[in-house]
């Protein structure tokens, strides 16, 4: 029991003391030197193309034309089938993505560094809203977008980054949650925080004023640019809570559309998965329960860290937006999140709820006892491949693999 | 078991045994229902449910966390009607239309966090995992009280040893009633603060006491319940001792009570040494108990009444209340006496009072010298409809009168009965109205050559249910309603000529 309550304070000391700040945006081959031809990371924890959803079926063709490894959809299809890509999750790779997650080579990633440990996240750079690589989309609009962000607009972020050199995250976060961000679902504030941060940089290092003014649109048009942003910091800050013997701390959720999977401190960098869940939520016009793909994404490594549907306090309007309850019930997700969590966040706190800090350190022990499963903002993808979002909602984490993990934990302690 | 049954189960959607008992009762009162239960899935509510006849494969399904709806209905689509009604009364929002919905805590952890001055816990949950809440709340530094009760003897021993060693109290399990610096927990009366500690190992017994100490003019400082097992040779009387301990440290408190069954010898022998090292006096109350070595500063007495006025310095209670007299104006009746009561120690106060009259009695629930309850038989039954043959599957009759009703028809039928004697018990945690419950019963069953019909209300006008109150819709439904528990008894034999201390033979009428 001392053991346990020691690394568990250490977990959450190492938590509370990361100090995550975006630097750089660099080929993902850069950033991650293993990551070769014909490898695609995606969300989630370990899949094979035969178990894998729509959408990230149609994310993984729709990177491959993009890489130029294959020549079109049915062809990339055909190769994937065939065991042609090697297929590895983001997060053993230091990095994450939201949804599909796809990352590959040639795709530039955000570097957040840990400036408390010096360890580094990576995550590519949010494409926007509607037909997207994340939900599955692989048209031509959605590659061309993907290669305006690598030619274009990525190099040009990473240089501000430099030159500014990089933009603390710990703060900003923290303002936004006062403006009614909750990091996951709705990152209006923070994504408008970032560009202020970043444009007179962006303007300094970019030359053509066309490019420029296409760059500040593109951050300025899309709610959801800091998300990735957000899941870089997560990561960063989780990964040197892995690995503390005794700690039966959370530190990754992630889903990859057909199991949801959770790792924990004291087990190692072990996967304990349970069937993804489907989310409750609101629908697109046209679309409705019957399109939606089940649970998807490392998004879920914002919850970790105490975002996200843990923060839905600071978040009332994401409360009414995924049709979970009133929006004077936002509250109330929190404090519950806090029956399962082992300490606030001093700095990341809800002025709705008396500056009530976070929910931070998810305990598989609490989880278990309550059962009560981390609530999980998210958005939803169509369960066919190549159509893109077609909702968001709230969904909770299977519990099953909390149970599986809290066994394992306690076999690692001798106690089963 | 006619009816078609339904199970609808939610996955993880937890509410206290409490709420659920008070939530099936509404649900099983519905036009068209047999019968209803919403219960935890937990293995023993699983079985309760299934010999209710009420549980399907969809409910066996069920895990501990998981709430089980059964309906059985008279037909198909009246059952699924009424689950949807049921399900709409799970999901009404707690708060007030429009404001915002109050947080609540599900955890004793989480509940400390938002009221970090908490010193006790209230301990409601399936008995499985009653034992494991109750440490949780002592580690917490919380007194604990535990109204859940299939807690095993030795989860008992083990909570109560670790609370020992903590300074802690342990009440219960199966404490149903607690009145702790004036605050009521559980099943418990509205009666005004004074200097009378009670500790008890009887629900009901703890109830009648303090009301009837209300009703003399005094009050409580506490009334400290310790679970119906703790004076048990195997529990040693632990809490009972640091109760004793306790009130005898109180300043506010006075005289001290004692109200249980009769306790192990060993156990005894230990209360009253430690009775005797008390400079306070005491009251002791072990229904059916025979002959104590009492230390000078503690009187022994044989019913809850004697022992209310004895707290209360030798006030007589019920005065102008005469038997005889109030027999005479009922018709004389014929037969036997049947008891129906609510109150395990209700009925064995009143098997006090028929043993005493030299009356033989049986009960299912017989206290020394009282035979087991014999169905055929001809002579006196007093009945606890509280006991565990009785409320499987069902809520406890305080909280469900409907649970006596059909012993109540069948013993207004009876040519055997010449008086039902009957307890009505409110206060908080009781049904909202038993009497108005009880008066259409009798109103529709009674004949007019029918047995007399007894009852006491054990309740002060403080209570929700207000006692003069319930009084009245009885007196209304042409029931004789005495002063207390004891006196009903009394007058109950009065009526068959049987005064207390005569010769049953010597008939007056």
């Amino acid at each position: 029991m001392d053991l346990i309550e020691r690394a568990n304070k250490e977990a959450v000391r190492r938590m509370l003391a990361g100090d995550p700040v975006l630097v750089d945006v660099i080929p993902a081959e850069q950033a991650i030197p293993t990551l070769g031809e014909r490898m695609i990371l995606h969300a989630g924890p370990p899949i094979d193309w035969a178990r894998m959803c729509g959408p990230m079926r149609g994310a993984v063709t729709g990177v491959a034309c993009f890489e130029g490894w294959t020549a079109n959809l049915e062809a990339a299809a055909e190769q994937a089938a065939a065991g042609a890509f090697a297929l590895h999750p983001n997060h053993h790779f230091d990095a994450v993505g939201p949804m599909t997650g796809i990352t590959t080579r040639s795709q530039p990633v955000m570097v957040v560094e840990n400036r408390a440990f010096g360890n580094r996240a990576y995550c590519t750079i949010n494409e926007g809203l509607g037909k997207v690589m994340r939900f599955g989309g692989n048209d031509e609009e959605v590659l061309n977008r993907l290669r305006w962000l690598r030619d274009d607009f990525g190099p040009a972020m990473g240089a501000a980054l430099r030159e500014m050199g990089g933009i603390p995250l710990k703060s900003l976060v923290a303002r936004g949650l006062t403006m009614g961000d909750e990091m996951h679902q709705r990152n209006v504030a923070c994504s408008g925080l970032t560009l202020r941060h970043l444009a007179p940089a962006l303007a300094r290092v970019t030359q053509d004023r066309d490019a420029l003014a296409r760059a500040l649109a593109f951050i300025g048009g899309n709610d959801q640019f800091f998300l990735n942003i957000a899941m870089a910091l997560g990561k960063a800050i989780m990964d040197p809570v892995r690995g503390i013997e005794g700690s039966s701390v959370v530190t990754a959720m992630a889903r990859n559309g057909t199991d949801f999977g959770i790792r924990v401190s004291g087990t190692g960098d072990t996967w304990f998965t349970a069937p993804v869940e489907m989310p409750e939520g609101l629908y697109f016009p046209g679309f409705s329960a019957a399109d939606a793909n089940p649970d998807m994404g490392d998004s879920t490594i914002v919850e970790t860290i105490g975002l996200g549907g843990f923060a839905m306090g600071a978040a009332p309007a994401v409360a009414g937006f995924v049709g979970a309850g009133a929006a004077s019930e936002a509250g109330n997700f929190t404090r519950t999140m806090a029956e399962i969590t082992l300490g606030e966040n001093p700095e990341w706190t809800i002025p709705a709820l008396d500056y009530f800090g976070v929910p931070t350190g998810i305990d598989i022990r609490l989880v278990v006892e309550t059962g009560l499963a981390p609530t999980i903002n998210t958005g939803i993808a169509h369960k066919e491949p190549g159509i893109g979002q077609v909702g968001a909602g709230v969904v909770r984490a299977p519990l099953a693999c909390f149970r599986e993990a809290l066994l394992a934990f306690a076999e690692t302690l001798g106690v089963l | 078991m006619s009816g078609l049954v339904i199970n609808e189960v939610r996955r993880g959607f937890y509410l206290d045994s409490v709420a659920l008992m008070r939530l099936s009762r509404g649900i099983a009162e519905r036009d068209g229902v047999e019968e209803a239960a919403l219960m935890m899935g937990t293995p023993a509510n699983k079985r309760i449910m299934d010999d209710a006849g009420l549980l399907t494969a969809t409910g066996q399904a069920a895990e501990g966390g998981d709430l089980v709806i059964g309906i059985r209905a008279d037909s198909h689509a009246r059952a699924k009607e009424v689950l949807q009604e049921a399900l709409s009364e799970l999901d009404k929002p707690a708060g007030h239309g429009g404001a915002a919905v109050q947080w609540r805590p599900r955890t004793t952890r989480a509940a400390l966090k938002q009221a970090p001055d908490s010193n006790l816990a209230l301990i409601s949950v399936p008995g499985d995992f009653a034992a494991a809440e109750a440490r949780k709340a002592l580690r917490r530094g919380l007194h604990v009280m535990m109204f859940s009760d299939n807690v095993s003897l030795a989860a008992e021993v083990a909570l109560k040893q670790e609370a020992k060693t903590l300074g802690r109290l342990v009440m219960g399990p199966d404490c149903g009633t607690a009145i702790i610096n004036g605050v009521p927990l559980a099943f418990a009366n509205a009666v005004p603060r004074g200097s009378v500690g009670l500790i008890g190992a009887s629900g009901t017994g703890l109830q009648e006491v303090s009301c009837l100490i209300a009703q003399g003019g005094g009050g409580l400082s506490h009334a400290i319940g310790v679970g119906g097992r703790d004076l048990k040779e195997e529990v040693g009387g632990m809490t009972t001792l640091m109760a004793l301990d306790a009130l005898d440290a109180d300043p506010g408190t006075k005289h001290i009570v004692l109200i249980s069954k009769p306790p192990a010898a060993g156990v005894a022998a230990r209360l009253l040494e430690r009775i005797g090292a008390s400079g306070k006096s005491f009251t002791i109350c072990f229904i059916g108990a025979s002959d104590l070595t009492l230390p000078a500063n503690a009187r022994s007495v044989d019913t809850l009444k004697a022992a209310a006025e004895d707290a209360l310095g030798g006030v007589a209670l019920g005065v102008g209340f005469d038997p005889v007299m109030m027999a005479a104006r009922a018709p004389a009746g014929r037969g036997a006496v049947w008891g129906l009561f609510t109150g395990g120690t209700l009925c064995a106060e009143a098997q006090v009072i028929f043993q005493a009259a030299g009356q033989v009695v049986a009960s299912n629930a017989p206290i020394p010298g009282a035979s087991p309850l014999d169905p055929g038989g001809s002579g006196h039954q007093l009945i606890d409809l509280g006991a565990d043959e009785f409320t499987r599957g069902r809520p406890h009759p305080m909280i469900d009168p409907t649970v006596r009703d059909d012993a109540l028809v069948e013993a207004l039928a009876s040519s055997r009965v010449g008086v039902i004697l009957l307890d009505v018990v409110v206060g908080f945690g009781a049904h909202a109205d038993p009497a108005g419950h009880l008066a259409p019963v009798l109103t529709a069953h009674r004949r007019a050559d029918g047995p007399v019909v007894i009852a006491s209300v054990t309740g002060t006008d403080a209570d929700p249910q207000g006692r003069t109150a319930q009084a009245a819709k009885l007196e209304a439904a042409g029931v004789m309603v005495a002063p207390t528990n004891a006196d009903a008894a009394t007058l109950a034999l009065a009526c068959l000529g049987c005064v207390p201390g005569r010769d049953p033979t010597n008939r007056s009428a």
